[in-house]
C-alpha cells in the first residue's frame, strides 16, 4: 500500500513509545549503571569501568552456557519446524473438525510456563509419573531426569517441543489457508505428485510465516527460563543451565550484581543482533520474485 | 490426488499426535482427582476414588484463590491498556510514513525479544522507587513491555488489510478522524482486536518471571502459590495438581472465542 508521508503520526506513536520506554529504557540505563561499578551496597560503589565485561567475556562456565544454549535452540527448532508444518499439513481443512483440532493444538500454548514445568516434572518421575513409569518399568530403561544429564537434557527438549511444536503448526496452518485454490487446481491438471505440490507450491507459499515461526522459536528458546528451572533447576550439575537460568544464579542466588549487569548486556546485545538479521530477512522476502505476500508491505499492494 | 491410503496414514499419526499432546494435561488432571495417599500408593490411569477436595481447599481457602483474582486482574488490565495504546500506534505504522518508522517499528520489535531475566532486578527496584511494588498496576505495567510490541505487530497486520479507500471515502463524505476511527474503522477490524486481546491476554497470563519479582503478597500471582505446595512434610502433589489444572481453564475459555481467528493471529495478522 502506497503510505502517505506525515510526520505528525508520531503523536499517534507518542503513547506506545511512552509506555514501551518507562519498561524498556530506565532498567537498561540501571543495568548499564551496575555494569561499570562495583557495589558493596547501598551508598558503597566503586567505579570499575570495563573489568566485568572482560571477566565475563572470558568466564568458561559461561561460554559452556552460551553454547548448551544456541545447540538447545537448535535442536528445538530442528524438530519443530518440520514436525510444526507436517502437523499442519494432516490437519482438517476446513469444518468443525479444523475448529476443534486448533482449540487442542493451542492449549499447551494458554498454560503459564511453570505449570507447564510442573506437569513435565511430575510425568517424568519414575514414581508417580506416567512417563517416567513407562520408559522405566515398561521399556526397560534406566530413566531419571534429576540424576542423569542426558536425560535431563531430553527431557527439556522433549517438552519444549510439546509446548511449542503447536506455534509453528499454527503458523504453518494459517500459511497453508492462505494459498489460493487455483494453485492447486493448476497442480492437478499437470498431474503433479503430493511432493511435487508441497515442494513447489506449500512450501515457498509457508516461507514468510515459517520465518516467523523460526523467528519467535529461536528467540524463545535462547530465553527459556521458567520451565527448565521448575523441571530440573538447571541441574544436574550444569547439564541444563541455559543462558536465562545463569544470569538469574548470577544476580539473584550470588549477587554479583556488576558482572550480572555487564552480561546481561551482552545477552541482549546478541538477541537484538540476531533480532535485527531476522527482522530485515523477514522484511525483504516479499519485495523479492516468488515471495509470500506475508510481509508487512505485501498485503494490500 | 493424495491416495486414500496416505491419507489414512496421515490420520493415524495425527491421532497420535493428539494423544502425546494430552496426555501430560490428562495425566495431572487425574492427578488432581486424587488423594496423596493414592498418588504415591501406586499408579493408577484413572482416580479410584475421584475427589474434588483438592479444588475445594482451593476454592475455600482465601491465599489460594485471591492468587486468581490477582492473575486475572493484572492481566485483563493489562490487556485493555495494551490494546487501547497500541490501536492508534498500529494505525499510523499500516497509514503513514514518517520519521523513523522502521527504527521504531524495529525497536519496539526488541522489546518482544529482550530476555525477562536481563530486567528482573532493575524493574525490581523501579517499581520499588515509584511505589508500586505489590500492586496489580505494576505487574500489568510491566507485562505493557512485550505485550505492546505484540500487539502493535498483530494490529498493523490486521489494518493494512483493510484498503486505504476506506479512509478516503470516510473524509470525502464528511467524517471527522475521530469519527471515522471509531464508528468506521474500529467496527471493521474487529476481530483483529479480538485476536490482539487475546494474545496480549494469554502472555501475560504465562508469564510467571516478571509477575512473582514484582510482587509479595498483595498482587501474588496464582502460579507462583503454587510453590507452597512444598512443605516439610513433602509436596502436596493433589493440590499442586489441581492448581495446575485451574490456570489452564481461562485459557481455554477465551479460545474458544477467538478459534476461527488463531491461526491468522498467531501469524501476527499476516497471511
Amino acid at each position: 500500500m502506497q503510505k502517505t508521508k506525515n510526520n505528525r503520526a508520531w503523536w499517534l506513536v507518542l503513547p506506545v513509545v511512552l509506555s514501551v520506554s518507562f519498561s524498556a529504557i530506565i532498567p537498561l540505563m540501571t543495568v548499564v549503571n551496575y555494569s561499570v561499578q562495583d557495589i558493596f551496597g547501598p551508598g558503597q560503589r566503586v567505579f570499575v569501568g570495563n573489568e566485568w565485561f572482560i571477566d565475563t567475556i572470558r568466564d568458561t562456565d559461561l561460554h559452556a552456557a552460551f553454547f548448551r544454549n544456541l545447540l538447545f535452540s537448535f535442536e528445538v527448532l530442528l524438530i519443530e519446524i518440520p514436525l510444526g508444518v507436517l502437523i499442519a499439513l494432516a490437519l482438517p481443512p476446513k469444518g468443525w473438525k479444523a475448529s476443534l483440532c486448533l482449540v487442542l493444538i493451542a492449549l499447551p500454548l494458554l498454560i503459564p510456563w511453570n505449570v507447564v514445568g510442573t506437569m513435565w516434572q511430575i510425568f517424568g518421575r519414575a514414581d508417580i509419573g506416567l512417563g517416567g513409569y513407562v520408559i522405566n518399568e515398561v521399556l526397560g530403561f534406566d530413566y531419571n531426569y534429576t540424576l542423569d544429564a542426558n536425560d535431563a537434557w531430553y527431557t527439556i527438549l522433549v517438552m519444549d517441543v510439546w509446548h511449542w511444536t503447536p506455534l509453528v503448526a499454527l503458523l504453518a496452518y494459517a500459511g497453508l489457508r492462505a494459498i489460493p485454490d487455483a494453485y492447486y487446481q493448476a497442480a492437478r491438471i499437470d498431474a503433479a505428485s503430493p511432493w511435487a505440490v508441497f515442494r513447489y507450491i506449500q512450501l515457498p507459499k509457508l516461507r514468510g510465516v515459517l520465518l516467523i515461526a523460526l523467528l519467535l522459536r529461536f528467540m524463545d528458546s535462547f530465553m527459556i527460563y521458567t520451565e527448565p528451572f521448575v523441571v530440573t533447576g538447571g541441574g544436574p550439575g550444569n547439564a541444563t543451565t541455559f543462558l536465562s537460568i545463569f544470569l538469574s544464579k548470577l544476580a539473584v542466588g550470588q549477587f554479583d550484581l556488576g558482572p550480572a549487569a555487564a552480561f546481561s548486556l551482552i545477552y541482549f546485545l546478541f538477541i537484538q543482533f540476531f533480532c535485527y538479521i531476522f527482522f530485515t530477512i523477514i522484511n525483504n522476502t516479499g519485495n523479492g520474485a516468488g515471495g509470500s505476500g506475508d510481509n508487512r508491505q505485501g498485503e494490500a499492494s | 490426488m493424495i491416495s486414500q491410503r496416505s491419507r489414512w496414514i496421515s490420520r493415524v499419526l495425527l491421532i497420535l499426535y493428539f494423544v502425546l499432546l494430552m496426555l501430560p494435561i490428562y495425566w495431572m488432571f487425574n492427578m488432581s482427582l486424587k488423594t496423596n495417599e493414592e498418588i504415591l500408593s501406586g499408579l493408577t490411569l484413572w482416580p479410584q476414588n475421584p475427589t474434588l477436595a483438592n479444588y475445594q481447599t482451593i476454592f475455600t481457602d482465601p491465599s489460594w484463590y485471591s492468587g486468581y483474582i490477582n492473575s486475572i486482574t493484572y492481566t485483563v488490565m493489562n490487556t485493555v491498556m495494551s490494546v487501547v495504546i497500541a490501536l492508534p500506534a498500529a494505525y499510523a505504522f499500516s497509514r503513514y510514513s514518517f520519521m523513523g518508522d522502521n527504527h521504531l517499528f524495529f525497536w519496539l520489535l526488541t522489546n518482544r525479544m529482550a530476555p525477562a531475566a536481563v530486567f528482573l532486578l532493575p524493574f525490581f527496584q523501579l517499581y520499588q522507587n515509584i511505589g508500586l511494588y505489590d500492586t496489580h498496576l505494576a505487574v500489568a505495567l510491566a507485562h505493557m513491555l512485550f505485550n505492546v510490541p505484540l500487539a502493535v505487530w498483530i494490529l498493523e497486520g490486521f489494518m493494512s488489510g483493510i484498503p486505504k479507500e476506506i479512509d478516503e471515502t470516510a473524509a470525502i463524505d464528511g467524517y471527522s478522524f475521530p469519527r471515522f476511527f471509531f464508528r468506521v474503522f474500529i467496527p471493521l477490524i474487529r476481530s483483529g482486536i479480538g485476536v490482539t486481546a487475546f494474545f496480549c491476554f494469554m502472555f501475560s497470563w504465562v508469564e510467571l518471571l516478571l509477575a512473582r519479582t514484582l510482587t509479595s503478597v498483595n498482587a501474588k500471582p496464582i502460579a507462583a502459590t503454587m510453590t507452597r505446595t512444598v512443605s516439610a512434610s513433602g509436596i502436596d502433589w493433589g493440590l499442586l495438581a489441581a492448581a495446575g489444572i485451574l490456570t489452564i481453564i481461562p485459557g481455554a475459555l477465551v479460545i474458544y472465542f477467538v478459534r476461527n481467528y488463531i491461526a491468522k493471529g498467531f501469524a501476527l495478522g499476516r497471511v
